[in-house]
Formats: structure tokens, C-alpha cells, sequence
């Protein structure tokens, strides 16, 4: 890769141990893939809990402050691996609380503010349209890429603690004008209306494009769906295919001149191919808890929920999980009042599925896990659990009643 | 002897029995990586220890946690041996640059027709190759 004066004075360990240790990470990162040189990023997004970092990761965090590492961009965090005010509710492994202290130490000593949250496009700051950016959830990355018009590649939680320090990433991938060209041209005969059938729908695309380089081109929706309905449709499509990227026609802001139009249609995607992902996801059947997270929600989608679970009573645990953005507005303006008065939970700066959900699942008895997420259920097969997918008024019903209807 | 060229590697030489199937990867999504096994029932691999083993595989599959989760395995001493797809996503190189993985990644056809079940294999990153010594 070609360097920069400033770049190979971080190489050469002039800006300390710290720096010289990511931008070497990230040469060997930008080699493997063939980058030609550095881009400067604006922002980084770090994926930050604990059960994806270990004992080992967390040192690893630690050894950078030890070596005065800091920051040169802003450098914000996806979600942890609890929220501590609702520990005793998870009943997570003894340990957990220390070390996710520890986490958190180590990050602020390197200049990270500890924003906790998947949906930082909707509460902290979305980037623009050509900003390169270093984004480390994959939700985060295709909803930057495809809806905003930014450009990041997925970073992992070390590459983009290394995009913090140094400030810039490889040139490779979604960096690059002829990554972000269409590759499959795909019709939708069918209108999602709910969240989890836009999030059937993106599963369905991620399923047919199939991997990270694959940028689907997707037509024939009526309607311009609002930001909730692209969070679950991004996030289940990146989740199912590994997917950075994908156009909507006469919607997202490089659709047009992304070439998808002069493909050759690959295939339509029918009412009945939705119904089939989601009956793989089905059951008239008993739930031992409701999760309603991945990604952590909206301040409306908690204002959907509120409604619906003013005057129930749960017989099952329910848990909402938002970010800290999110939550003191749930909280003045009632909403989790009414979430809590029925029995359920709203949490925060947390996700489930990174909160040692087989842990939880073993404590609490957890099996039948009832969402609305696509992106959950396709995770937390891996998991121990059976996910069933269902809508969000579903859902609701089945913690009331303990079974899904 | 047989012997496959990558067209992008990084890591170590070393040598290994070969775990192969027709599937993707990701640490999260697939391992249970307390006991050091494929976890998801629906993967082909389910079951089986991965510990040690050059998984040839597919393609990397789900989201951004593998980068992460193959150092916190290495620490552990519960993680693959190498990993070896037809295709990649930056996280699986980044979690191998990470955490002291081989990979190889790129072949002309399908790797995982190429390279049988049980099979002990040679990966060379810096040669870009994976040699064939013995069947399984």
C-alpha cells in the first residue's frame, strides 16, 4: 500500500506504540484485499460487548491505553453486553458486569464515547451522502451505504478501534465507485406492510445475492418505505447474505446510476416466498419469552408497542431493548411506563442477541423465543433457541396469552 | 500431489486435517464456542469440532462479531487451525489478521469439491496455495 508522510510516521511508531499497532492491522488488512492506499474517515462505530471480545479482547483494549492510544476521529460504540439496571432480569453469568467494566474503561481511556447503540444513524448523527465513514455492525453498514449514500466496508470491532486511531481505513470494497454497482437485478410482487415482513423481504434478498460483494437492485415497490422499515430490511439482508449494499429503485440515492436497471431481471420475489421464510419461523405454540431488539428499536417503534401493551398483563417476559438515546424519551414520555406496567422490560445500550443470550437462555429456561426481528430469529438458531417470527402485535399477544396464536 | 493457487492469503504455514462442506461461516452464528463445536443445527458441520481443523468452507456469512471472536478463540486454544473459502467479507480477514488465523481464499472452481472430507492439508499463505498431502 502506498503511504502517506503522516502514515508511515504512525507505521514507523512516531504517533506512539498505539497507533503503529492499527496501522499495521490495517495494512495487512489492506493488502489481502489489494487497497492501493489510505482513505480518511470521518467517524467510527465499534462493535463493543463483551461476549464477542473475551478476556482477551478486553486486554487487548487495555494494552492500547497502557501504550497511550487515543482516538483521532470520533469513535462511538454498538451496543454492550448488559444493561446494568436489568442484570437481575437477564440473570447473566456472574462475571459479566466486571468485565463489561472493564470494557468500558478501557474504551474511554482511549477517547471512545460509549454510545451503545446499532441505530446510531437515527439517534446520534447519519452520515452523508460520498462520507467515509468506518461503521462496525453490519445493520449500521448497508443502511450507511444504501440509504444514506455514505461509504463504509463492514469493520470489525479491531479494525475500526484501529480506524479511531488512525483516522482512516483501506481503500477497498464499498471505498471504490465500481463496488457499489449493481450485480442482480430483482423484482418484489409484493408489498411489505409490517416490520417483519420487510424484514422477511431483506432476508429473502440477502438469501439470492449470497455474499458481500453481491449488490442487489431491488424493484417494484409502491411505496417509499420510512427509516424503521429500511433498519429491518437492511439488517435482516446483511444478516442472511452478508450483504454491504443494495439500491432500491426511485428510493436510495444511488439506485440510478448504480447500472441495476440494465440488468437482466434475476428472479421476482413473490408473496409466497415471504410466507415461506416466515413459516420456517412459525408456530401455533407455547413462548417462554418475548424479545423485541436487533435492531434496538425507535422511539416510534416503542410508541407502537406501548400501545399495545396498555391494560395487558403478561404471563411471559417481555423485553424492548433501545439504546440510551432513546430510553429517557421513552421514559418521559411514558412509554415505558406503559411497556413496564404490563410486565415487560425496556432495555437499554444492550442487544440481545450479544447479551450471552445462550447463558440467559440456560438460567432463565428461555427455549421458544417469539420476535418480530428477522434478524434475531436468524441468529439465534446457533444459539439454543427456537426463534419464532411474528409480528409486533402478535408478539404482544403471546406474552398476554404464553402462546402464539 | 495436488495443489490448489489462492488468489489471496494471509497468516502462517501450517498443516491440518481438513473439515469441508458445501456451507458458510461465522463464529457467532455457527460455533458454540464454549464446547468448541458447530452449533447450528441446519449447518453442515454440526456437531463437529472445529478446534485445530482447516475448515474449508463456502463463503463468510453474518454479521461483524468473527473479527473479534477468533482472537478471543485463539485465546482459549478452541479455535480453527485455518480457514479456507471460496469467498470472503472483511470481517473474516480481519478477525484472521486479528487473532493469527491462516486463510486462502479464491479458487479456480469450488474448493470444497476439491479438497475431500478428512483430507490432510497444507496452507501456504505467502505462496497462495493449499497442497493436497492425504486423503482422508
Amino acid at each position: 500500500m502506498k503511504l502517506n508522510d503522516l502514515e508511515r510516521a504512525m507505521a514507523a511508531g512516531e504517533l506512539g506504540a498505539a497507533a503503529q499497532a492499527a496501522i499495521e492491522h490495517q495494512v495487512k488488512v489492506g493488502e489481502f484485499f489489494g487497497a492501493a492506499d489510505f482513505v480518511e474517515v470521518t467517524q467510527a462505530h465499534v462493535m463493543a460487548d463483551t461476549e464477542s471480545l473475551g478476556q482477551a479482547g478486553v486486554a487487548w483494549l487495555e494494552g492500547l491505553g497502557a501504550k497511550q492510544g487515543r482516538v483521532r476521529v470520533p469513535t462511538i460504540t454498538d451496543p454492550r453486553g448488559t444493561d446494568f439496571a436489568k442484570a437481575g432480569v437477564l440473570k447473566q453469568p456472574g462475571h459479566v458486569a466486571g468485565l463489561e467494566r472493564r470494557a468500558i474503561e478501557a474504551f474511554r481511556a482511549l477517547g471512545v464515547l460509549m454510545t451503545d447503540t446499532c441505530i446510531n444513524y437515527q439517534t446520534i448523527q447519519a452520515p452523508a451522502r460520498g462520507e467515509r465513514v468506518a461503521f462496525g455492525d453490519t445493520g449500521v453498514v448497508i443502511y450507511a451505504n444504501s440509504v444514506c449514500g455514505a461509504r463504509s466496508n463492514f469493520e470489525g470491532g479491531p479494525s475500526a478501534v484501529a480506524a479511531g486511531l488512525t483516522g482512516r481505513t483501506p481503500r477497498y470494497g464499498f471505498h471504490l465507485d465500481a463496488c457499489r454497482r449493481a450485480t442482480l437485478r430483482l423484482r418484489a410482487a409484493f408489498q411489505p406492510a409490517t416490520l417483519n415482513e420487510w424484514g422477511a423481504l431483506g432476508g429473502l434478498v440477502g438469501r439470492v445475492a449470497g455474499n458481500y460483494w453481491a449488490v442487489p437492485y431491488l424493484e417494484g415497490l409502491e411505496t417509499a418505505p420510512g427509516s424503521d422499515a429500511l433498519k429491518h430490511f437492511g439488517a435482516a439482508m446483511a444478516s442472511f447474505g452478508s450483504i454491504a449494499m443494495y439500491h432500491l429503485a426511485g428510493v436510495t440515492p444511488e439506485a440510478s446510476e448504480s447500472g441495476g436497471s440494465a440488468l437482466k431481471e434475476f428472479r421476482k420475489i413473490e408473496k409466497s416466498d415471504i410466507d415461506a421464510l416466515q413459516s420456517a419461523y412459525a408456530g401455533r405454540q407455547e413462548v417462554d419469552v418475548v424479545v423485541f431488539s436487533a435492531p434496538q428499536l425507535s422511539l416510534y417503534e416503542l410508541l407502537e408497542l406501548a400501545a399495545l401493551c396498555d391494560g395487558r398483563r403478561f404471563v411471559r417476559p417481555l423485553l424492548a431493548v433501545t439504546s440510551p438515546q432513546v430510553k429517557p424519551d421513552s421514559d418521559r414520555f411514558g412509554l415505558t411506563k406503559k411497556i413496564e406496567d404490563a410486565g415487560g422490560h425496556v432495555l437499554s445500550g444492550m442487544c440481545f442477541y450479544q447479551s450471552y443470550a445462550r447463558e440467559i437462555a440456560e438460567a432463565n429456561g428461555w427455549k421458544r423465543l417469539a420476535t418480530n426481528s428477522v434478524k434475531l430469529v436468524n441468529i439465534l438458531g446457533g444459539y439454543g433457541y427456537v426463534p419464532l417470527l411474528a409480528s409486533m402485535e402478535r408478539c404482544v399477544e403471546a406474552a398476554e396469552k404464553g402462546r402464539l396464536r | 500431489m495436488t495443489v490448489l493457487a489462492a488468489r489471496h492469503g494471509i497468516g502462517r504455514k501450517v498443516r491440518g486435517e481438513a473439515l469441508v462442506a458445501l456451507d458458510g461461516f461465522s463464529a457467532r452464528y455457527d460455533l458454540d464456542r464454549i464446547r468448541g463445536v458447530f452449533s447450528r443445527a441446519s449447518h453442515k458441520l454440526a456437531g463437529q469440532s472445529y478446534a485445530g481443523k482447516v475448515l474449508v468452507l463456502d463463503t463468510a456469512k453474518g454479521g461483524v462479531a468473527t473479527a473479534w471472536m477468533l482472537h478471543e478463540m485463539a485465546s482459549r486454544g478452541l479455535v480453527p487451525l485455518a480457514i479456507v473459502l471460496n469467498s470472503v467479507n472483511p470481517i473474516l480477514v480481519q478477525g484472521a489478521a486479528f487473532g493469527d488465523v491462516s486463510m486462502l481464499v479464491g479458487f479456480e472452481g469450488d474448493v470444497t469439491a476439491q479438497v475431500p472430507h478428512g483430507a490432510t492439508v497444507e496452507i501456504d499463505p505467502a505462496a497462495r496455495t493449499l497442497t493436497l498431502l492425504a486423503r482422508g
